[in-house]
Formats: C-alpha cells, sequence, structure tokens
C-alpha cells in the first residue's frame, strides 16, 4: 500500500478500531477514516452484560482505547454518522448524503438486536447490545423488582446473572428446552441451569412468549403455557441480525452476513470482518459467521496485515469467554452437537473442569469450566496437535462430561 | 519498553501466555501475573502480540 492510499472502515467498534490500530502498527502511513454511526468512543461489548450491567463498572471503563491513543492513530474519526450505500465500481460509500471515496473498504457494521416482535412504543422492554441500552437498562433496574429475561443463549444467560447480582427477582424464559453457551451448543445446559437454579433465577425452558402485557409501560409476559410472570423490565436477548441493510443494493453476496473469501474479501477492494462477515473456511470449506469479540479482532488483523504486507493469516479458531455467577466459562475451537464431551482435567466434586470434543482421536474443541489455567494448557496441546497434522494426538483419559456434572 | 497489566479488567483468557509465556502467567482463577515487566529485546514482539490479543485490553505497553 502506498501513503497515499486511503482506506476507509465503516463500523467503529472492535473490529473497525482493531483494523486502524493495526494498519498503523503495521506501518500504513496514508489515510484511514473511520465511520461509526454511535456516539461513543469505540468500546468493547462483552463487559457490558457483566460489569457493566451489575454496576461494578462505569460505562467508560468499557471504552477499547483512551484519547490519546486514538489520537496517535492520526485518523478521521466520524461519529454518528450512518453509511447508508455503497458503489463498488466508482469505489465510494455515502455517509450522511455525502460520497467518500476510498481505495480499499472494510466493512465492520456488526449485527442488530433483534428486537420484540409487537412491543414497539412499549415502555420497560429493552435489548442489549449498545452502551446506550445498557445506561438506559440500569437506570431502570435502579428502581425495578421483577425482571423477565427472555432467551436461552449465552447473553441471556449473563444477563439474568447480572440482574440476579443486583438483588432482583429474574425469571429467565428460553424457547428451546436447552441453555446454549456460543459455540458450545447446548453440550452444557445442564450445569447452566443448575447453576441458575442455585442462584435463585426463576427457570422455565421449552416456553415461547405469546404476549407482553402493559399500557405504556410492560407489566407482565404470557407464556405459551397461559403462565403470566410479572415484570417490571423485560429484557429481549433473542438473537441478532448482521447490519447489511445499507449494502443491500450493492451488489455484495449477502447470506445471513456478508460472504466473503477465507481473507475476508467480499469484492474488490472491500473486505468484511467481525460479526457481520462470513468467511469461507478453506479446511472444511464452509463458510461461517461468529459473534465473537476475539474473532473480530483477529479478523482485523489479518485483513490490515494483507492489506500492509500482503501476507496471508491463518484461519481464525472461535473462542469464547463467558462468566456466570463467577463461574468462567471458556471455550476454544467447535463442539458439534452429536460428539458429546469427554472430562479432561478436573477436580473432585467437579466445580472446576476442562472437557473436549473428541471425534476420530482429533481434538475438535476445548472448554474450561473455572479452570483456566488448565483450560489454557489443554488449549495449547490442541494447537500444537493441529500445527502437527502427521504426529499423533495425546491420548486422552477421560470419561463424558454431561452426566458426571450433571 | 515497560508492561502493566489492569489485572481488575482481565477476563483470564490466556491469550497473553499462549502469546508470550516467559513475560506471563495465571494464578488459579486465571488472571494474569506478570512476570516482567520490561522485556529485553527478543521478548518486545512476543509482549506486542500479547497486548493485541488480550480481549479485555488489559495489558498496556509503553516503548
Ligand atoms: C452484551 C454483549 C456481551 C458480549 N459478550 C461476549 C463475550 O463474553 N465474549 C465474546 O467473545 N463476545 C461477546 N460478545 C460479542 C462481541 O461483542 C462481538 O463479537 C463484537 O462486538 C463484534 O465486533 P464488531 O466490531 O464486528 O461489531 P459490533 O461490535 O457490532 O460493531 C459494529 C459497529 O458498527 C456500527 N454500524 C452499523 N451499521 C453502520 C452503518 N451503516 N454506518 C456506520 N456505522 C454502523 C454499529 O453501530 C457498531 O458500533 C458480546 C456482545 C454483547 C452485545
Ligand atoms: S490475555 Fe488479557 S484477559 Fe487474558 S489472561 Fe492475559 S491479561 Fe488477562
Amino acid at each position: 500500500m502506498d501513503d497515499a492510499a486511503r482506506i476507509v472502515i465503516v463500523g467503529a467498534s472492535v473490529a473497525g478500531l482493531t483494523t486502524a490500530e493495526t494498519l498503523r502498527a503495521e506501518g500504513f502511513a496514508g489515510s484511514i477514516t473511520l465511520i461509526g454511526d454511535e456516539t461513543h468512543a469505540p468500546y468493547s461489548r462483552p463487559p457490558l452484560s457483566k460489569h457493566v450491567l451489575t454496576g461494578e463498572w462505569t460505562p467508560e471503563q468499557a471504552d477499547l482505547s483512551d484519547p490519546i491513543e486514538l489520537a496517535a492513530l492520526n485518523l478521521t474519526l466520524i461519529q454518528g454518522a450512518r453509511a447508508t450505500s455503497l458503489d463498488i465500481r466508482g469505489h465510494t460509500v455515502t455517509v450522511g448524503g455525502e460520497a467518500i471515496s476510498y481505495d480499499t473498504l472494510v466493512i465492520a457494521t456488526g449485527v442488530a438486536a433483534r428486537r420484540m416482535a409487537g412491543t414497539e412504543g412499549l415502555a420497560g422492554v429493552y435489548s442489549l447490545r449498545t452502551l446506550d441500552d445498557v445506561v438506559a437498562l440500569r437506570k431502570e433496574l435502579a428502581t425495578a423488582k421483577r425482571v423477565v429475561v427472555i432467551g436461552a443463549g449465552v447473553l441471556g444467560s449473563e444477563i439474568a446473572a447480572a440482574t440476579r447480582k443486583r438483588g432482583l427477582e429474574v425469571a429467565l424464559i428460553g424457547r428451546t428446552s436447552e441453555l446454549r453457551l456460543g459455540q458450545v451448543g447446548s453440550h452444557l445446559s445442564p450445569l447452566i441451569a443448575a447453576l441458575h437454579r442455585e442462584n435463585g433465577v426463576d427457570l422455565r425452558l421449552g416456553f415461547d412468549v405469546t404476549e407482553v402485557i402493559g399500557e405504556d409501560h410492560v407489566s407482565a409476559i404470557v407464556l405459551s403455557d397461559g403462565t403470566v410472570i410479572p415484570a417490571d423490565v423485560v429484557v429481549a436477548a433473542i438473537g441478532s441480525l448482521p447490519a447489511t441493510e445499507w449494502v443491500s443494493d450493492s451488489g455484495l453476496e449477502l447470506s445471513d452476513g456478508i460472504v466473503c473469501d477465507s481473507n475476508g474479501l467480499a469484492a474488490p477492494d472491500v473486505y468484511a470482518i467481525g460479526d457481520v462477515a462470513r468467511w469461507r473456511d478453506d479446511l472444511t470449506a464452509a463458510s461461517t459467521r461468529a459473534e465473537h469479540h476475539l474473532k473480530a479482532t483477529e479478523q482485523a488483523q489479518a485483513v490490515a496485515r494483507l492489506l500492509v504486507t500482503g501476507e496471508e493469516s491463518p484461519a481464525v479458531v472461535p473462542f469464547f469467554w463467558s462468566e456466570l455467577y463467577g463461574t468462567k466459562i471458556q471455550a476454544y475451537g467447535r463442539f458439534p452437537a452429536v460428539v458429546p464431551l469427554t472430562t479432561i482435567a478436573s477436580e473432585p466434586g467437579g466445580a472446576r473442569f476442562v472437557a473436549a470434543s473428541v471425534q476420530d482421536g482429533q481434538v475438535l474443541g476445548v472448554v474450561g469450566w473455572n479452570m483456566p489455567r488448565d483450560f489454557r494448557l489443554a488449549r495449547a496441546d490442541m494447537v500444537a496437535a493441529a500445527e502437527k497434522p502427521q504426529s499423533t494426538q495425546p491420548e486422552l483419559v477421560g470419561s463424558e462430561t454431561g452426566s458426571q456434572h450433571a | 519498553m515497560q508492561i502493566t497489566v489492569n489485572t481488575p479488567a482481565c477476563v483470564g483468557a490466556g491469550q497473553c501466555v499462549m502469546a508470550a509465556g516467559e513475560l506471563f502467567d495465571q494464578d488459579d482463577d486465571g488472571i494474569v501475573m506478570l512476570l516482567e515487566d520490561s522485556p529485553d529485546a527478543a521478548q518486545q514482539a512476543g509482549a506486542r502480540r500479547a497486548a493485541s490479543l488480550c480481549p479485555a485490553r488489559a495489558i498496556k505497553i509503553a516503548e
């Protein structure tokens, strides 16, 4: 990339900011324009449903960088502005009616929370994706007593845990009969359910919410079996939608996200990274889209390096972490639903363990439950084994996890 | 080069130890422990890599 090159990044969150940082770290001296529709300085989302929601952290503690670091990047930061269209042939994006030209475009617009249908205009119904969301929710929780959280995914579980920590009465509703945890799927569902129950959450799995009741402000929800659960606040963690409407008529291939090759290339001089992007995995020939903070970081670094040095980066292996009631859960790799987990390290009683997904003698993924160091060692073994495909995998001695810890 | 770690922000991901095990370790809760705050020239690339991969951005590097 020559020094006159103009790189435009749309989406100023972890993927967008990391792209700019890595471009500079790799020595790119051209112009960088970072465009984001939020008005806050770029921040990290994982703490929002953990330390910020509980009140342990101020919103500012979630900032991704401080003003000095940001200034040192020497970029044009356009905040509170939404890109509305992309012209691939003309090499421009439209922001606030104005066309901005690029030599290379990096799209990092992430996903938006799916809203509860039929609750428009009803106060007290929230989703949790942005800093504004968590600030508004925190304010309302300060006077609320009863909270209903909807969603059997990890975000629903985290919100339930954080609101319990605030001392509120919490009901957690899931449409599926099992609780899911990122790429680990429902393998740990019995353990997570037990955690919620031990901590006093009214857990209701296998129910739809058929009605949200309230005049101006929500007062209760109704489950598919007719049960009415009173609620001062409802938080819906019911999934997300890739933020692609602004490129819908650009000619980019869209299929639950922006379809890319294994380096993030979506169209000539257009890359997509992070939650919005669906990268091809050359190993499995499948294309995947995952919503993981570290994946967004690594894809940003990979694209920035490719642009500056021309070097391709190795495929990103999914890594995810969560924290529920102080239990640290970490997962690396893949966990097919049909492969039961095998315990590879544990403490008596099963309060801490590391388990693996093993298929045909190959470790596909490792997950740690409150055992961060052993998890890291297992992960390092897995990485080492993957780097030496000809060598045999370490022998795994273990038992199936689900039943033992359930 | 001077490394500092913000332990309250650390999420115990262990990225730092994977990237530069001679500079970082984790305690039993997975929280980062800084083994060496002024790395020698050969360790500085690892330190930068650790900082760039820390999901909590808990590792700061002053050159
Ligand atoms: C509450 C919460 C907790 C989470 N916890 C974890 C966790 O524990 N571990 C983990 O690995 N991951 C977690 N995640 C997921 C993680 O936050 C995401 O993977 C990560 O934020 C993805 O980064 P991104 O930059 O790709 O997208 P985003 O963070 O979604 O950022 C996209 C940005 O682009 C902006 N934008 C969208 N459209 C436009 C447009 N047209 N013009 C301009 N700007 C636009 C958006 O407003 C946003 O600021 C969590 C997410 C949430 C919401
Ligand atoms: S990489 Fe960051 S979050 Fe992970 S253990 Fe090290 S300092 Fe903590």
